[in-house]
């Protein structure tokens, strides 16, 4: 009967490793999406077709106040990922909903940007520059939307099944996410928002 | 708390910190423009890298040792096609771009 406890836990631990390293899979996809979004702005970025240009449209304080809360809120999730494998449930669901807070900041801060640039005459139809723009900074942004999808529902699974193997296989592979819609935002601050100031 | 998640947590501020570094050196640099010309393209893209692999080293736990073999395969798979990809097209558009001038 141990036996075959032990062997169903083994079998367990062997499909959610499967399932984090398909996830690693996924998320290297994603960053070839990325790159190519990256790509195409990079290229049409200069064609502004008389429109309003970069250094018209962005402020840098803004941006900083975006990347200040996408950087804090993958330490906080840091402290999620920490408070789970000491096994404090309560504490995990305090972190997630902490950044979750900081997530939803990021998001009401781009929806801000988008619609100031649009009621400005700056939509995506107006140039080949701003369709690159909203389509890689849409991207990225709908990414973080999913992710807070995602953190709302492994508060609900943390808080209804506790911290079981497969909750935590789960939220560590949302924190893998997590952290890495930050990686990509280092592209987007690095690629467009700070050359187009320049 | 015990001593590998005491450390567990060092490696998270640690990273952060480094992370807010390398944002502030590129952000500071564009804001009072001390720097121009080639040079801020260079600091951009070198605190920009730094950052990436900051993040992936103290964030996601990336290491020779402890990470799969496969994970590491495909981060340097995925780095390749990046390198292809992005390179590829900058060079072909660009070149484009000069021939139609």
């Amino acid at each position: 009967m141990a036996d075959t406890i032990s062997i169903l836990e083994e079998e367990e631990k062997k499909s959610l490793e499967s399932r984090e390293f398909g996830f690693w899979v996924y998320l290297m996809s994603d960053a070839v999406i990325f790159a190519l979004l990256f790509a195409t702005y990079v290229v049409l970025s200069n064609n502004s077709a008389a429109g309003p240009t970069a250094a018209q449209l962005f402020d840098l304080r803004h941006t900083a106040g975006e990347t200040a809360l996408l950087l804090i809120s993958s330490l906080t999730f840091g402290y999620a990922t920490i408070s789970m494998s000491q096994g404090h449930s309560g504490r995990t669901v305090q972190w997630l909903l902490v950044t979750l807070v900081l997530g939803l900041g990021f998001l009401v801060m781009e929806m801000m940007e988008f619609r100031g640039m649009i009621e400005k005459g700056a939509g995506p139809e107006t140039s080949g520059f701003l369709s690159a723009f909203f389509t890689l900074i849409g991207t990225h942004g709908l990414h973080v939307t999913m992710g807070a999808v995602g953190i709302c529902v492994m508060i609900g699974q943390v808080l209804t099944k506790g911290l079981t193997l497969p909750v935590r296989s789960r939220l560590m592979r949302l924190g893998l996410f997590w952290h890495f819609l930050d990686i990509v935002w280092i592209g987007i601050f690095s690629v467009v928002y700070l050359p187009g100031v320049m | 708390m015990t001593h590998s998640e005491e450390r567990v947590q060092t490696t998270y501020l640690t990273g952060f910190a480094l992370a807010v570094v390398l944002t502030a050196i590129p952000f500071v640099l564009v804001w009072t423009g001390w720097l121009t010309g080639p040079a801020v393209y260079v600091v951009i893209a070198a605190a920009a890298v730094i950052q990436v692999l900051v993040h992936l080293v103290f964030f996601l736990h990336i290491n020779l040792k402890s990470t799969p073999g496969e994970n590491l395969f495909f981060l340097c798979f995925a780095a390749v096609l990046l390198f292809i990809m992005v390179g590829g097209s900058l060079w072909i558009m660009f070149d484009l771009h000069h021939r139609m001038m």
